[in-house]
């Protein structure tokens, strides 16, 4: 493999993480909710994996594992939220902090265990000869197709499916959806739980592929970059496979440039994503001064149907 | 938040209302209630000891067992109690670095970054002036602290203000800058050359610790802490700045049409934030490790925030949720050699907020009677 393409690799294998916890992010954020809770939800996706897949041996029974847990908080971040119309910033730093230290204590004994190996690598034959990308994909696995499948679909759902009309219409005015028949609450409800579920995969995916042995904290914050590449792709799915991966590089880039053997020292290499990441929002503002940023237009307005505008 | 709720009740879906008129009665936002009662606070916490009992179950221990032992560790000896305080310190300067910045909805999370760059401020003066009596060497400390401090609290708040960049994710990313940052000294050129490779600096002489109570490790950091205590209660309350602040905090469109600057309210509220944090840092160095070294605060940046969380950010309130919560990390210890992890208490602080939360919105509702 030429330097390229290792990159390109890496890049992908540190972003799908991001890809799913983004494309969580922007279902539960397009209905209207902010979700903070991402750090918490993806510790709490790989502990949940990482001790699955210990016990069980199995892939099926580990993603499965994953989704009822991690929709488990979700419903319970969209009863707060939603039901009780709890402030939603603070809700989410309660997932981040419960999830942390839920996923330390479940933890404890499985830390430092390899899982080498659990997910298959699919190599489709006739994507071989392509220059570049063909040798790249030849080492993706079952959840990175997945994630490419997913960007697509949740693309088509948002802005091409009468659905995903309704998912933008509560989340840009849920008084007028509520008129018009659109159940507001019981929509909110599903998607914070499919989202909460994609963030769990997200924690998953980390642990079973990026760095496959459980560590207390091992997520270093991704979960908050997931919400920063939410804004990043100004809710659209599409850009966020391409924000993720860009990320990814971020990721990785520090990585490669120690492998080289550059006098930089370490500590200051592994700054660079969150240092990134804050630099890219800071641009985002500036470039976005003067027009919407994209974001829906009652995130985090909770909705009470009795209140009067 | 617009969250006003009318008392008028606008009729969209008939269906609905229906049922609840055969139910006979129904929940709806009480308009008067803004508070919830302060025995909602001993309800929550206690329902989180329920939920996390489950868990301690789960792993075969009993949970009065262990509840038990962590009480005992934390309250019940000498050793407990002044180890308890120990651990309130940092906990009270972060709370209230935090608490100030809620009260105008700034969310700060970024209370550990900033605990450490006033833990690194206060270090570089025992690394570069090390040969100052003690009367110059612990005021020069705290000044650092603060400029350090309140440097990170600012990088937070200048984003924010010029760029709309969310604090949130700022104030969390800098966390972790500051750490990387902390690591790179006490491992590179800050590391103790006498050390047999420990990450740390060397160990402080006497004129650069805090002086302690005793033969307690209580540290006189404690009085800061206090003195800051009394020093928000009073600006809060009685000066034009504290009530600028009560005014954004209650409502930033009137506060921005009664022509308060409210960026320049946002920086010096998070500088506050930092520096009040810094001074943490450099009591904690100062005050017990005597050294900067790896993986100095166990999360108390976090835990801050739930400790201000509970208290409703008044301060006194604060000094009792910061024992409280000092106590919840000593009696986390204690339980390890019950074979179980520490984090149970990082596991606890996440459901009291969760249940406080809930707590405090339940308690808006009220039932009433259809008629």
């Amino acid at each position: 493999m030429d330097l390229l393409t290792q990159l390109l690799v890496a890049a992908i294998s540190s972003g799908t993480p991001l890809l799913f916890a983004t494309l969580g992010g922007i279902l539960i954020e397009r209905s209207g909710i902010m979700q903070l809770g991402a750090e918490g939800l993806m510790l709490m996706g790989a502990v949940i994996a990482c001790m699955t897949y210990i016990h069980t041996g199995s892939l099926g029974w580990t993603l499965l594992a994953v989704f009822v847990v991690s929709a488990a908080l979700g419903l319970l971040h969209s009863f707060l939220t939603v039901t009780l119309r709890a402030n939603q910033v603070v809700s989410g730093l309660a997932m981040t902090l419960f999830g942390s230290g839920l996923s330390a204590y479940l933890g404890k004994s499985i830390t430092g265990t390899p899982i080498p190996g659990a997910v298959p690598k699919i190599n489709l034959g006739f994507l071989d000869d392509v220059p570049i990308i063909g040798d790249m994909f030849a080492h993706l696995d079952i959840l990175t197709w997945f994630s490419f499948a997913l960007v697509i679909a949740a693309h088509l759902f948002i802005h091409r499916t009468s659905f995903g009309l309704h998912l933008r219409a509560i989340g840009d005015n849920p008084a007028t959806a509520d008129v018009m028949g659109i159940p507001v609450q019981l929509f909110r409800y599903g998607y914070i739980i499919v989202g909460s579920m994609l963030i769990g995969l997200a924690g998953a995916d980390l642990l079973l592929i990026y760095s496959p042995t459980w560590i207390e904290g091992m997520t270093a914050g991704r979960g908050w970059i997931a919400v920063a590449l939410i804004i990043f792709a100004r809710w659209n799915p599409i850009r966020a496979l391409f924000c993720a991966y860009f990320f990814g590089a971020m990721d990785t880039i520090g990585f490669k440039i120690q492998l080289i053997g550059s006098a930089i020292p370490s500590y200051f290499l592994k700054m660079i994503p969150y240092i990134v990441t804050i630099l890219v929002l800071m641009y985002l503002g500036w470039r976005s001064r003067n027009k919407p940023s994209g974001s829906p237009e009652a995130l985090g307005v909770p909705y009470i149907r009795e209140q009067r505008f | 938040m617009k969250e006003q709720p009318a008392s008028g009740t606008l009729q969209l879906d008939p269906s609905a209302s229906s049922v609840r008129r055969r139910l006979g009665f129904r929940f709806e936002i009480d308009p008067a209630r803004k508070e919830s009662p302060w025995w909602m606070t001993i309800v929550s916490v206690f329902l989180a000891l329920v939920t996390c009992a489950i868990f301690i179950a789960a792993n075969g221990k009993s949970p009065l067992v262990v509840y038990e032992k962590m009480f005992r560790g934390a309250f019940m000896t000498e050793f407990g109690i002044t180890e308890t305080l120990v651990k309130a310190i940092p906990l009270l300067l972060c709370g209230l670095g935090v608490a100030i910045a809620y009260r105008i909805a700034v969310w700060n999370i970024g209370a550990e970054g900033q605990f450490a760059a006033g833990a690194i401020g206060a270090t570089a003066v025992t690394i570069y002036f090390p040969d100052l009596p003690m009367y110059a060497t612990i005021p020069l400390m705290v000044v650092f602290a603060i400029v350090t401090g309140g440097v990170w609290g600012a990088l937070t708040a200048l984003p924010k203000m010029y760029f709309q960049v969310n604090e949130l994710i700022t104030s969390l990313m800098l966390n972790y800058v500051a750490l990387l940052l902390l690591d790179y000294l006490v491992f590179g050129p800050w590391k103790d050359p006498k050390g047999f490779n420990f990450p740390g600096t060397p160990m402080f002489g006497a004129a650069q610790s805090l002086p302690v109570l005793g033969d307690t490790r209580l540290h006189l950091g404690l009085v800061f802490a206090l003195v800051i205590v009394v020093l928000y209660w009073f600006t809060v309350k009685y000066t034009r700045w504290g009530y600028e602040l009560r005014l954004i905090g209650a409502n930033q469109d009137a506060a921005r049409n009664a022509g308060i600057n409210i960026k320049r309210h946002i920086l010096i509220v998070m500088i506050a934030s930092g520096a009040v944090a810094g001074i943490a840092g450099m009591s904690e160095v100062s005050g017990v490790t005597h050294r900067l070294m790896y993986g100095i605060s166990p999360g108390y940046g976090y835990t801050a925030i739930i400790v201000a969380w509970i208290a409703k950010l008044n301060p006194f309130g604060l000094v009792v949720s910061s024992v409280l919560f000092g106590g919840l990390i000593v009696g986390g210890y204690s339980v390890q050699t019950l074979g179980l992890p520490s984090s149970i208490s990082s596991m606890l602080q996440g459901a009291i907020l969760f249940f406080l939360i809930a707590g405090n919105m339940v308690s808006k509702f009220r039932l009433r009677r259809n008629g």
